[in-house]
């Protein structure tokens, strides 16, 4: 560890903060459908959508009936998505001459582009052909990420709104923040990332002739448009299998420094944004630094953790300072630990290091970042409503100690909201332990799993809290593209996403009707240092609780194992 | 002040009740509504067919029995929480019933006028019954004739009779008191089974206990809880099997015990019905648990200003000498205006009088000149000389002059005391005037302290009078409440709580006259007064037996104190699993994993001796902390967010700390007695 590291470290940090400030202030405009200094391009688009469409964009539309339009919409989509890659060998824009997926694993990659996951058990350049990236999944990539977005916004109106009954209408939210907010960034990151190097043709591949004289194929394509909307919309699947660690992807400090950035930024503006259309600008800043206090932690356990060598490595001679394993050369330790943090927390899933080669302790607080629910500032909008879901859970234990039946911005939190928030909170170990456990005991699932002891039960875990948390980073070492792990993992994606979508919709219904209430001296404030760091002790505690015993037999064993130089 | 439902029965009774209602409860059917506790002993059952089956199978069971012993245990301190709390509930009930006697009421024919033997049971609403001297109240009514002193200890606890009258707003009388002298004729309003005796019962006693709204809401975060700790403890099998360890059920089902949130799970009915019990101790009724707890979230608290934030008379304070007059004899005319004067104005004067010295003796001779309408003045003759008092017009004219030909010194007193909100009185000796008496309304002692207090919970208080805008504001201004509402009717009580409400506040309020209904049924917290009228009693949803108005602020009291202690005890709970974890899971992977002896951070002296520990003190903190329960967490006016840190430390650093000490302690004990 040295201070370069750590100022690496709060520049990435700060800067994600810094850009997530005016894009949030952006995206409130957009939400509330205000006027944007884009509409005169966009605005005849938009209109377009809406004619050809018959969707009367004012119409505001009941919690019911958002959600509603919301899973029709992400059902449609599902299904077209498995079509074109069961057939893309029968489509154009095929160079390469791809079959077609096999069902299962057609099945798994259309749920995990629908769901904002990107969990990929295939490696995209053997075996997706352009019109496959490009209007199948990269399509899934700005409409995945909007329907997350728009599930914020219509929380934010809930927490506005005083004895409401309408969320706003689906339809406008969807098409309006793929065409105001995810399109122009993409078009200027994507600028800026052809810049530093990233690849962007419809060639399938280029023909080099290496100094032995061999001809050598090098896989190219649409790289730099995927990969900022895979960043900024925390879809987190690569146009290449080893994902950011590819040298196209991701070729140098500057290209990684702006992926870091843009796979945060949007998850910061949506608090922020919450924060304007919600009223309540102060407490959405508490939730951003406790975001930001989690995650500058889970950076600092995790570069503590990958500059040390194992004693086992030191002892034998082997390796000396720094400790390089799993990390990519041209980005080392500090760089790689902060990217891990920040994609496990954002529920991105881009990876630019070897995760299944980190140390137990470096990997393990990979795992726990994901597990505390991807909120840190998680997906697209899906973080957004996962710390409110937190945050109302923390309001409700915490806030009785004030003697008042809680509140948080405003609103009464009740039996009805305490049933949703709950809810919401039990899918993430019901799917993961549930999964894991039944896997851990499959020899058909153990067939996949290329470790043994802890480690293999560390991939395992893994990969169902990856799937849930809708990250979509895959810990390596598991062969997951058998029809047992594609249908689990897409199993365990549609619930991390849409059974938790459909207890926080309800709850924003129900917290819509509520009166608005103004703060009183009794009201426990929700924007101090008091509530950051309460918010922070549940999250860690209610985290810790729940996976404790796994971590036990996973990272946590291996570590002492590791100390005690027996590892397998 | 002692009160009948206050008085309850032996300790060591209510104890021994306790104990054997916590048997009782071990009826899972009884335990549905918990679903923490109804785990609980699901997991002691199947300890102990364990440990029945180690019996058969000749293996050790000091370590099974232990377990289940230990497990059952939680259960019956967890039941016996509950006991005790509605113990002091019933022994309340047993001697409300005593006052419900049947007598034979003596019903009005409405024919001929003659009265009629009947039962008080078979009384019916809308029957006219005459209650004499020695008489028991035999239904509860509103008095249609006479008036009479009742004694009404039976319900309040207070023996000093209190005068009842028809018409007005002392009108209602209750079933069960005793007309101590002198007849009423009452028009029966409540059934036999549904009196305000009969309500009371059923409330101290819980029969009508529903569970309260935020009651549910954590009843739902404590199953929810459970669910998560479930799956973690049965995925654990999956798990533990992969990385060959080998867990025992019985273990793991004690695991899960210790994780799941007994504690306040426990304690959490013992919470409320303590609530009611608390209330009660101030004397106060609420008809359901649902008002105490709107009570601790109240926004708005109005209060009548007559009675509750003044004294109700207006008080003479001062008596300033117009030009040319000694102080003294300013203040001697004062006294001799008011010597003849009965009424509390004039009484004060009087009192004014004593303590700044000036004492006078109405002479035998002297002619006391009563007020009327037409003179508006009062006063005192003796031979020639004459005083008189009055409004300052009313002594002009006696003095035949203008208002405008005073001193001006005298018009700029009268004119600061009616801009203070004070009545300025004129007093003549003779024909001349010679002082103005300031007489004002006074503020009681204490009450600016605890609105400041209400202000630091978050209360907002709003003073609602009939005085004119003026007179208002000054009061309100020296009692530090935060609004007023001058010139007030019923009307615009009513109307004023609705805006509030509209402004999503929740709004209490005390009341007892029957105008005052429409507004306390409309208050989310509507304390009607004992003394008050039925229909104030009907629309309310607590009655203070005391009458006291200001009651109201210990109310609002209590009713956050429950939520408090609910909150505090939970976090507790919560936080108590930290240390559990460090306790347990060594204990369960040490065998089959020794580098992860490394977690036994406690330094438990064996893998048994740590899982006995933890369910040991799981079960012991219950009863640890059932004293905490019923008396509830204090609560202190020092701002919310004061209030948190303070709780927080307390119950989640305190709740992180304690069970690491505690289950320390306890397998020092169970491994130097070779228990495990």
């Amino acid at each position: 560890m040295n201070w370069q590291g750590w100022a690496e470290i709060a520049l990435t940090l700060g800067l994600a903060v810094l850009l997530g400030w005016p894009i949030g202030v952006y995206m409130a405009r957009v939400w509330e459908g205000r006027s944007t200094w884009l509409d005169p391009v966009l605005r005849p688009v938009e209109r377009l959508f809406y004619a050809a469409s018959g969707v009367d964009p004012t119409k505001g539309q009941g919690w019911m009936a958002y959600l509603g339009a919301l899973l029709a919409f992400n059902a449609a989509g599902f299904f077209l998505l498995y079509l074109i890659l069961r057939a893309q060998g029968l489509l154009p824009l095929n160079p390469m001459h791809f079959a077609g997926m096999s069902p299962h694993l057609a099945f798994n990659t259309a749920i995990s582009f629908v769901t904002n996951t990107n969990w990929q058990s295939y490696s995209g350049e053997s075996t997706l052909s352009n019109l496959s990236q490009m209007s199948g999944l990269t399509v899934q990539n700005f409409v995945s990420a909007a329907s997350g977005i728009a599930v914020a916004a219509a929380l934010a109106r809930a927490f506005a709104a005083n004895r409401g009954e309408t969320l706003g209408n689906f339809w406008a939210d969807l098409t309006r923040t793929t065409l105001y907010i995810l399109l122009p960034i993409s078009v200027v990151f994507a600028i800026v990332l052809v810049a530093s190097g990233v690849p962007q043709t419809l060639m399938a591949h280029i023909d080099a002739h290496t100094l032995e004289g061999a001809k050598q194929g090098i896989s190219v394509g649409p790289v730099a448009s995927q990969e900022i909307i895979k960043q900024l919309g925390t879809n987190g699947g690569g146009f290449f299998g080893a994902n950011s660690a590819h040298p196209f992807e991701n070729p140098n400090a500057w290209s990684n420094l702006i992926e870091e950035i843009a796979m945060n930024a949007v998850g910061f503006g949506c608090v922020i944004a919450f924060g304007r259309v919600a009223m309540a600008g102060r407490e959405a800043r508490a939730l951003v630094i406790a975001m930001v206090v989690l995650l500058v932690g889970a950076s600092a356990a995790i570069y503590a953790s990958e500059t040390r060598v194992t004693p086992a490595l030191l002892h034998a001679g082997v390796a000396a300072a720094p400790n390089m394993e799993g990390k990519e050369v041209r980005f080392g330790a500090p760089s790689t630990a902060v990217w891990t943090a920040m994609t496990t927390g954002a529920s991105d899933g881009g990876v630019n290091g070897a995760l299944e080669s980190f140390t137990p302790l470096g990997g393990g607080t990979a795992m726990f970042m994901i597990k505390l629910g991807e909120i840190l500032p998680g997906g697209v909008g899906s973080g957004l409503y996962g710390i409110v879901v937190m945050a109302i859970i923390s309001v409700f234990v915490a806030g009785l100690m004030v003697g008042r039946t809680p509140e948080y911005l405003g609103k009464k939190i009740e039996a009805r909201e305490v049933k949703y928030a709950v809810l919401a909170t039990l899918i993430l170990p019901v799917t993961i332990l549930g999964f894991a456990a039944v896997s851990a005991v499959s020899p058909i699932a153990l067939k996949s799993v290329s470790a043994t002891g802890p480690h293999g039960l560390t991939e395992m875990l893994y990969a169902y809290a990856s799937a849930v948390g809708n990250n979509g980073s895959a810990f390596g070492g598991l062969n997951a593209n058998t029809p047992w792990w594609d249908t689990t993992l897409g199993i365990a994606m549609a619930l991390g996403r849409f059974a938790y979508i459909v207890p926080v919709m309800a709850m924003a219904g129900a917290l819509a009707a509520k009166p608005k209430l103004q703060p009183t001296a009794g009201t426990l404030p929700t924007h101090g240092l008091q509530f950051i760091g309460l918010l922070i002790g549940l999250i860690l505690i209610l985290g810790g609780l729940q996976y404790f015993p796994p971590l036990a037999l996973g990272p946590i064993v291996e570590h002492f194992q590791m100390l005690s130089a027996v590892s397998h | 002040m002692p009160s009948a439902i206050a008085k309850s029965g032996s300790q060591r009774a209510m104890l021994g009740r306790a104990t054997r209602d916590a048997f009782v409860k071990l009826d899972p059917r009884k335990l549905t509504g918990n679903p923490v506790i109804l785990a609980t002993e699901v997991v002691a059952a199947l300890a102990t067919i364990s440990t029945i089956a180690a019996v058969f199978g000749h293996q050790p069971i000091l370590f099974p029995l232990q377990l289940a012993l230990w497990l059952w245990a939680t259960v019956l301190f967890a039941n016996f929480a509950e006991s005790v709390a509605e113990g002091r509930g019933k022994a309340a009930a047993d001697s409300l019933r005593s006052a419900r006697v049947d007598t034979m009421a003596k019903l009005v024919d409405p024919q001929t006028g003659a009265t009629v033997p009947t039962p008080a049971h078979k009384l019916e609403v809308g029957q006219i019954v005459l209650v004499e001297a020695g008489d028991a109240v035999p239904a509860d009514g509103e008095i249609v004739e006479g008036v009479a002193s009742v004694n009404e200890a039976a319900i309040t606890g207070e023996s000093a009779p209190v005068i009842r009258e028809s018409g007005g707003d002392r009108s209602a009388v209750t079933g069960g008191t005793t007309v101590v002298s002198d007849w009423i004729k009452v028009r029966v309003t409540a059934g036999a089974g549904s009196s305000f005796l009969d309500r009371m019962i059923a409330m101290v006693e819980g029969a009508d206990r529903r569970k309260t709204p935020n009651e549910i809401a954590l009843a739902v975060l404590l199953a929810g809880l459970t669910l998560v700790f479930l799956i973690v403890v049965v995925t654990l099998v999956g798990l533990g099997a992969y990385s060959g360890v080998k867990l025992d059920p019985v273990v793991l089902g004690a695991l899960f015990v210790c994780l799941i949130p007994t504690t306040i799970g426990g304690l959490l009915s013992a919470i409320g019905i303590a609530g009611m019990d608390r209330l009660l101790k101030f004397n106060v009724l609420a008809t359901s648990g649902r008002a105490v707890e709107a009570a601790g979230d109240v926004d708005t608290l109005l209060l009548d200003k007559t009675g509750t934030i003044t004294f109700g008379n207006r008080m003479a304070t001062e008596v300033i000498a117009a030009p040319g007059i000694p102080e003294g004899a300013a203040m001697r005319a004062a006294l001799m205006a008011s010597l003849a004067d009965e009424t509390p104005e004039g009484r004060s004067i009087v009192q004014l009088a004593r303590e700044k010295g000036v004492v006078a003796e109405a002479p035998a001779d002297a002619v006391s000149i009563p007020f009327t309408a037409t003179t508006r003045l009062s006063g005192l003759e003796v031979g020639s000389l004459t005083w008189r008092k009055g409004a300052v017009d009313a002594v002009c004219r006696h003095l035949k002059t203008e208002r405008a030909h005073l001193p001006r010194e005298v018009q700029a007193a009268v004119d600061r005391i009616a801009r203070s909100g004070g009545t300025p009185l004129a007093v003549a000796e003779g024909d001349r005037l010679v002082g103005v008496i300031h007489l004002k309304d006074v503020v009681k002692p204490g009450v600016k302290e605890r609105f400041a207090d209400l202000r630091r919970m978050g209360v907002r208080t709003v003073m609602i009078t009939g005085d004119n805008p003026v007179t208002a504001a000054s009061i309100a201004s020296e009692a530090g409440v935060d609004d007023f509402l001058a010139e007030a009717t019923p009307e615009d009580k009513l109307r004023m709580i609705r805006e509030e409400q509209g402004k999503g506040r929740l709004v209490a309020m005390c009341g007892d006259g029957a105008n005052d209904a429409p507004a306390l049924a409309q208050a989310d917290v509507g304390v009607a007064m004992q003394t008050g009228t039925q229909a104030a009693r009907e629309a309310g949803n607590m009655v203070d037996l005391d009458s006291d108005p200001t009651k109201v602020i210990e109310i609002v009291e209590v009713g956050k104190q429950m939520l408090i202690t609910r909150g505090a005890l939970t976090t507790f709970s919560i936080a108590n699993d930290v240390a559990k974890y460090f306790a347990i899971i060594p204990a369960l992977f040490v065998v089959s994993m020794p580098s992860l002896g490394a977690m036994n951070v406690m330094h438990l002296s064996s893998p048994e001796s740590a899982i006995l520990s933890a369910v040991i003190f799981n079960a012991l903190i219950i009863i640890a902390l059932i004293p905490l329960a019923l008396k509830g967490v204090k609560y202190r006016a020092i701002g919310a967010q004061a209030l948190l840190t303070r709780n927080l430390l307390i119950y989640g650093l305190g709740g992180i700390i304690a069970p690491f000490v505690g289950i320390k302690v306890i397998d020092l004990i169970v491994s130097s007695l070779h228990l495990a």
